[in-house]
């Protein structure tokens, strides 16, 4: 049988239409079986935090052993006049596209404010 | 200082005191080994002679969230701040029992280890959410600062809209690199310093009176 890893490409209409709870658990049921997950738009902020604390309760000596995850830093505040329409509309920073693997499949090689070089290997 | 930032501080004391509020709880988070207990213990150290908790080389040797109370700081501008510190354990996406064999655990201790170091990260996340004024974010400076948890971190403190200090530690080694870190988070005071050493103390103690009074 070849060997592979499968890679799910979740588009951000699909994200946009999870509640924040089905999107940790549609990430962190792909990651326990190997896959690694692409989201078109990153978690948001609070998102995270509650992935990583799930992530945490699901670590088990000798199985899972947690997460990594490639994304790039926000876009900095590019001034001018669409700065300034975002926040009289209280638009806040758009997270970025983010790749999401298991620990020991998926590690970054190199890793700049605009590029990410990472490394996928099958179980 | 501005006569106007002066008043505002000024207001901000007599506000909390008529209102009785507690003092400022601060979060030192950031990723594992990377000085914040140390640098906890040179804060309380400094300011009432006492320690938080014990450091160490091996990775997560804090895993619960330690907090000194009623910590009175003052900057070299005579301003002074009434904080309470909060060491939190290092906050990672992963954790295996086996990096801790390669520091001569035994496997049952470096398994509990790892037990106890997921529910400190789910902890200090916890905390950041519900309880923490203000971050004092601990990079080491030998390291790159792109770590994905740093950038997470850092974005779920923005978004919090905690006003935050990132300390670049372990200046008086020689692959330290603090202009790489000032350069990753331009948005942010970036304070060079040495937890370890002391080096640069005066510096964070300002800008802490600064951004958290």
């Amino acid at each position: 049988m070849v060997q592979g890893v499968q890679i799910d490409l979740i588009s951000e209409d699909r994200l946009s239409r999870l509640t924040s709870m089905e999107k940790i658990r549609l990430i962190l049921d792909g990651v326990k079986e190997g896959n690694i997950v692409v989201l078109e738009k990153g978690l948001a902020p609070e998102e995270a935090t509650k992935l990583i604390e799930l992530t945490m309760l699901e670590i088990r000596p000798d199985g899972f052993s947690g997460i990594e995850m490639e994304t790039y830093p926000a876009r900095e505040d590019e001034g001018g006049l669409s700065s300034v329409i975002s926040r009289i509309l209280g638009r806040k920073n758009r997270s970025r596209m983010t790749v999401i693997g298991p620990a020991n499949q998926l590690k970054t090689i190199r890793k700049e404010k605009d590029l990410i070089s990472a490394w996928i290997s099958s179980r | 200082m501005s006569l106007l930032l002066r008043a505002k501080k000024r207001f901000k004391r007599l506000f909390r005191v008529l209102l009785r509020r507690k003092n400022a709880r601060i979060g030192i988070y950031g990723p594992p080994n990377a000085g914040k207990t140390t640098l906890a213990n040179r804060i309380v150290r400094d300011w009432t002679g006492d320690a938080v908790g014990p450091v160490s080389e091996i990775p997560h040797e804090t895993r619960r969230a330690r907090r000194k109370e009623n910590i009175t700081i003052t900057g070299t501008n005579g301003s002074s701040v009434d904080i309470d510190i909060v060491d939190t354990p290092g906050v990672t996406t992963k954790i295996d029992y086996h990096e801790f064999l390669e520091y001569g655990l035994e496997k049952e201790e470096a398994i509990t280890r790892a037990r106890e170091a997921t529910e400190g990260v789910a902890e200090a996340m916890h905390w950041l959410r519900e309880d923490i004024d203000g971050v004092i974010y601990v990079l080491d400076s030998t390291l790159d600062p792109f770590l994905q948890v740093n950038i997470m971190m850092v974005g779920i403190i923005e978004s919090r809209k905690l006003p935050v200090i990132i300390v670049a530690n372990k200046i008086d080694l020689p692959d330290s690199s603090p202009a790489r870190i000032k350069s990753a988070f331009p948005q942010h005071p970036v304070v060079a310093i040495s937890g370890l050493e002391g080096q640069n103390m005066e510096q964070l103690y300002e800008e802490m009176t600064e951004r958290f009074g």
